[in-house]
């Protein structure tokens, strides 16, 4: 930095700006790469853990569930609704013109075997459990699902009908195992 | 300073709006920028820099690792074995901050030896000294507290043994050693509180570390010399002449760190602690983590349960008094040869007192330690107030500025941010 010439020439000075400029761009680059490398394992340490990972599937056995009952089961933390439709709810969810369905779906594309209708039973408005699993539960104006916090009604597909959620209940990856097992998951 | 808008002279309007309502950019200019900065600090003066990083990197992966503990003695064990195998870069996190404790004190120790060498408590700075001590104190119930968390073997048995100490004070000890426990022996409460605490204290070092920093830009630091800066000619701006060299340090500083977390994680630690807390079996040989060695040495070294508690805690409480004891003007050890030897002696018994509390509480090792207690108490209580009478110091410099540059030194320093205008007084 202090050298004896008592006053550098232009062209010295220009390169020693260049240089300069060079090593803050590649100092700050590495320094920006550095912070990054040291942030991602801590935002990483939040994502799910490899036991919270292992627990996320879950079997259900079917047959204890005649027709025209429900069951609700916990898959990753969440409630499942597992319905055994009878035939009249069937052709009643079928039978609903797409017009009327603000998040337009058929009932068919919903299920895997006709009875069997499988949802994640959390309102799509702000997550809470809709009712009308219990028989004595209020199921709502299209005799499917009610969500008590803010009035959503939800019909026999769980399609939303009316209320402020904006989407039918979502249906979760799930497989037949046999006819009368299925894992969600 | 009067009421009103800050006269601000930052050039952004927008942040000049807010300067001028709540100054922190002229306060940081002015605290780290130009903050005149003696201008010939050697590479000890990187660990004050370095401690506060370290306290940062402990608080962030602390708070992570907070995330996934659990402060149950049924649980506590299992969850950091799940933060080491299930949670995603959980080994990463858990051995920063591990290591992390082993590495704050290696800079703390540096810290304070280079204090005691260079003279650093001496007036004016007793009360910065003190803060340090204060934030040394804290640290050391951090430690030990967050070394319990883990509730392996030597968690417990360490907390016992710890805890107990209290037990030997008359009338009131058991009553302490009761309400630390939460109970009649070291179980769930004491963890559970423990955690709280140690999560706790952390945010209070910072508080005193602020005071430390607040005292430090009062009195201006000491420097290698131990003459006080007598003008401009003696000291450069912090940035970016500190800022730079403290980087330098930080670079190594991690290249360490990094060394220790990635090739021996459990160098510094003890196998035992990764076996479950069994509260009905000992381990045949309980020792503290390697930083508390050197008290631990001390409490064995007397056959006196009250006499070793008093002593052990009076090796770091004789640190308080220290600017009335070492009664020489003269700070730097650089001029003073015979208090020189003497403190390298003194290092010399607090290195053996480490190696001597790692041992078992046998024949050699606790004459030897009985000697070097006697030393590291009379190198404060005896050798320091009375050198400051019968020594005679070599003849200080007359100023900083001549003693760096060897020649005359007149004129101003160097402009802050005036690397590029270099003076031919510069260099000689």
């Amino acid at each position: 930095m202090a050298d004896t010439a008592t006053k550098p020439s232009v062209p010295t000075a220009a390169i020693d700006a260049g240089k300069r400029d060079f090593l803050t761009l590649t100092a700050t680059a590495f320094a920006a790469v550095g912070v990054g490398a040291i942030v991602w394992p801590f935002i990483a340490s939040m994502n799910p853990a490899r036991d919270v990972l292992a627990l996320a599937s879950t079997e259900v056995d079917l047959t204890p569930i005649t027709a025209g009952m429900a069951v609700t089961v916990l898959w990753r933390g969440k409630p499942v609704f597992v319905r055994h439709r009878t035939a009249e709810e069937i052709t009643a969810a079928r039978a609903v013109p797409m017009s009327e369905l603000k998040d337009p779906a058929t009932d068919q594309s919903r299920v895997r075997r006709d009875p069997w209708l499988v949802v994640v039973g959390v309102c799509t408005h702000l997550g809470c459990v809709p009712l009308g699993q219990r028989p004595t539960d209020v199921r709502g104006d299209y005799n499917g699902w009610f969500c008590p916090c803010h009035g959503s009604h939800y019909d026999g597909a769980a399609r939303i009908r009316r209320g402020p959620a904006p989407l039918n209940l979502p249906v979760p990856d799930y497989t037949f195992m046999s006819p009368t097992q299925i894992r969600i998951g | 300073m009067a009421i009103g808008l800050h006269d601000s002279q930052v050039k952004n309007p927008v942040l000049r709006w807010v300067d001028q309502r709540l100054p922190v950019i002229t306060m940081i200019q002015k605290e780290y920028g130009t903050f005149p900065t003696p201008r010939n600090f050697n590479y000890f003066w990187n660990f004050g820099a370095l401690a506060m990083i370290n306290l940062m990197i402990m608080i962030a992966t602390g708070i992570f690792l907070a995330m996934h503990y659990q402060p149950n003695t049924a649980m506590a064990f299992e969850s950091v074995e799940r933060i080491m195998r299930d949670v995603n870069y959980g080994w990463l996190i858990r051995y920063v901050h591990m290591n992390g404790a082993s590495m704050f004190f290696i800079v703390v120790y540096i810290h304070i030896f280079r204090g005691l060498y260079y003279g650093s408590y001496k007036a004016p700075r007793e009360l910065l000294w003190m803060l340090g001590v204060v934030i040394f104190l804290l640290m050391m119930a951090t430690a030990f507290m967050g070394y319990v968390l883990p509730w392996g073997q030597m968690s417990l048995w360490g907390a016992v043994v710890i805890t107990n100490l209290f037990s030997a004070f008359p009338v009131v000890g058991d009553f302490i050693v009761t309400l630390l426990w939460g109970g009649f022996s070291v179980d769930n409460p004491t963890l559970n509180r423990f955690f709280a605490l140690h999560y706790l204290l952390p945010f209070m070092i910072v508080g005193v570390v602020f005071l430390h920093v607040a005292a430090l830009h009062i009195t201006g630091s000491n420097n290698p010399l131990g003459v006080e800066p007598k003008g401009p000619q003696d000291t450069i701006p912090f940035h970016p002449y500190y800022t730079i060299k403290d980087t330098v340090g930080i670079v190594v500083y991690l290249m360490v760190f990094a060394a220790l977390v990635f090739f021996a994680p459990n160098y510094l630690g003890h196998p035992d602690n990764y076996i479950p807390a069994n509260p009905l079996s000992t381990p045949a040989h309980i020792v503290p983590e390697w930083y508390f060695l050197p008290y631990y040495a001390i409490l064995r070294a007397v056959p006196d349960k009250l006499g070793g508690v008093i002593l052990m805690f009076s090796s770091i409480l004789v640190w308080f008094a220290l600017p009335w004891l070492d009664t020489s003007k003269v700070r730097s050890m650089n001029f003073r040869p015979v208090a020189r030897m003497f403190f390298f002696l003194w290092c010399v018994s607090f290195v053996v007192l480490m190696y001597c509390g790692g041992k078992p509480a046998e024949e050699p090792y606790v004459t030897v330690s009985r000697i070097a207690t006697a030393y590291y108490f009379a190198y404060f209580l005896v050798v320091l107030p009375l050198l400051g009478r019968f020594e005679k110091p070599m003849p200080l410099p007359e100023s900083i500025s001549r003693a760096v540059l060897g020649i005359k030194a007149m004129g101003a320093g160097p402009l802050p941010g005036g690397a590029a205008t270099a003076k031919p007084m510069e260099k000689a």
